[in-house]
């Protein structure tokens, strides 16, 4: 089943990146940008067809290599399975 | 002291600090290849820099999970000395060999200049050629070196003594200017707790020779060649 990851840089680290897309997003006119996050999305195709283990092999995949839990949080949605 | 480097798809640095460690150890390192697991013999491993497996996912993060990483996690459990530079300090970061990460640049820019380093302790292996509180110039050349960790992993480093290195002025002052990273608290580089592991963002392997510019990074290599 197909799963995807979600990937964003925890409260209180900076991302530099998301200021500047929202610096660009002000100047290119578009009026009442606040804060813009920018994150990355993984998507998963695993054999595995019960929701709630794809889930769990998931969220180990995150921890492991996925995401960088110092500096990283994530998110695995299985698409409303 | 017998340095081995090891290579990674993407490492670009290696033959720089290759000309470093020979003059300083009078012979060659061994050069391991990422699947390598073998490093008997070894006493110093270096983890050069570049871009390892294209900085894919994160820089470092796939170089951390290759055979020979396991490797190095048991030399440096065994007590070995390693030395990770600029992309090799984010590997020994995303390997869980030293705390933090490096976060992209604040200004976002690749920096490619020389900075000032300010010597934090210079009772260790990597830098007793130095003095405490000297200055240094080293070349940085890099994308994501903001170094970040939690204010509790900032202040354990500090408490003990684990920052080796911070960005400084030249006359040693430590400054938001000089830190153009924006790395936490200056850092340039830190110490594993046994003194052993060594990670620093910038690149001392590229001032050890008169041609090279300057001689700023050869106690170092000195320091090690002596260890």
């Amino acid at each position: 089943m197909k799963l995807t990851v979600t990937i964003m840089l925890k409260d209180g680290v900076l991302d530099p990146q998301g200021k500047a897309i929202g610096q660009a997003l002000t100047g290119l006119g578009f009026a009442g940008v606040g804060e813009v996050r920018a994150g990355k999305v993984i998507e998963l195709d695993l054999a595995e067809t019960d929701p709630a283990r794809a889930r769990a092999a998931a969220e180990a995949m995150a921890r492991k290599l996925l995401a960088n839990t110092v500096i990283e949080s994530f998110r695995v949605d299985t698409g409303g399975a | 002291m017998t340095p081995g480097i090891v290579l990674f798809p993407g490492i670009n640095r290696e033959r720089d600090m290759a000309i470093a460690l020979t003059r300083a150890c009078g012979h060659a390192p061994r050069m391991i290849w990422h699947t390598e697991t073998d490093l008997s013999g070894i006493d110093l491993i270096v983890v050069p820099g570049g871009f390892s497996y294209g900085d894919y996912l994160r820089c470092g993060a796939m170089a951390a999970q290759s055979p020979v990483m396991a490797a190095v996690r048991d030399h440096a459990a065994r007590g070995g000395y390693v030395l990770g530079v600029c992309n090799g300090f984010q590997i020994l970061t995303e390997a869980g060999l030293l705390p933090g990460a490096l976060l992209r640049n604040a200004g976002l820019r690749f920096i490619s200049a020389d900075c000032h380093l300010r010597v934090e302790r210079a009772d260790t292996v990597f830098a007793a050629r130095y003095q405490r509180g000297q200055v240094f110039r080293a070349p940085m050349a890099h994308g994501d070196g903001n170094y970040f960790a939690d204010e509790a992993t900032l202040d354990r480093l500090e408490g003990e003594g684990l920052v080796g290195f911070r960005y400084a002025t030249p006359g040693g002052e430590i400054t938001p200017e000089a830190n153009r990273n924006g790395s936490a608290r200056s850092i340039a580089g830190i110490y594993a707790p046994n003194l052993r592991v060594l990670g620093l963002m910038p690149h001392p392997e590229d001032l050890v020779d008169p041609l090279m510019g300057g001689e700023d990074g050869k106690p170092l290599f000195d320091s090690l060649a002596a260890a």
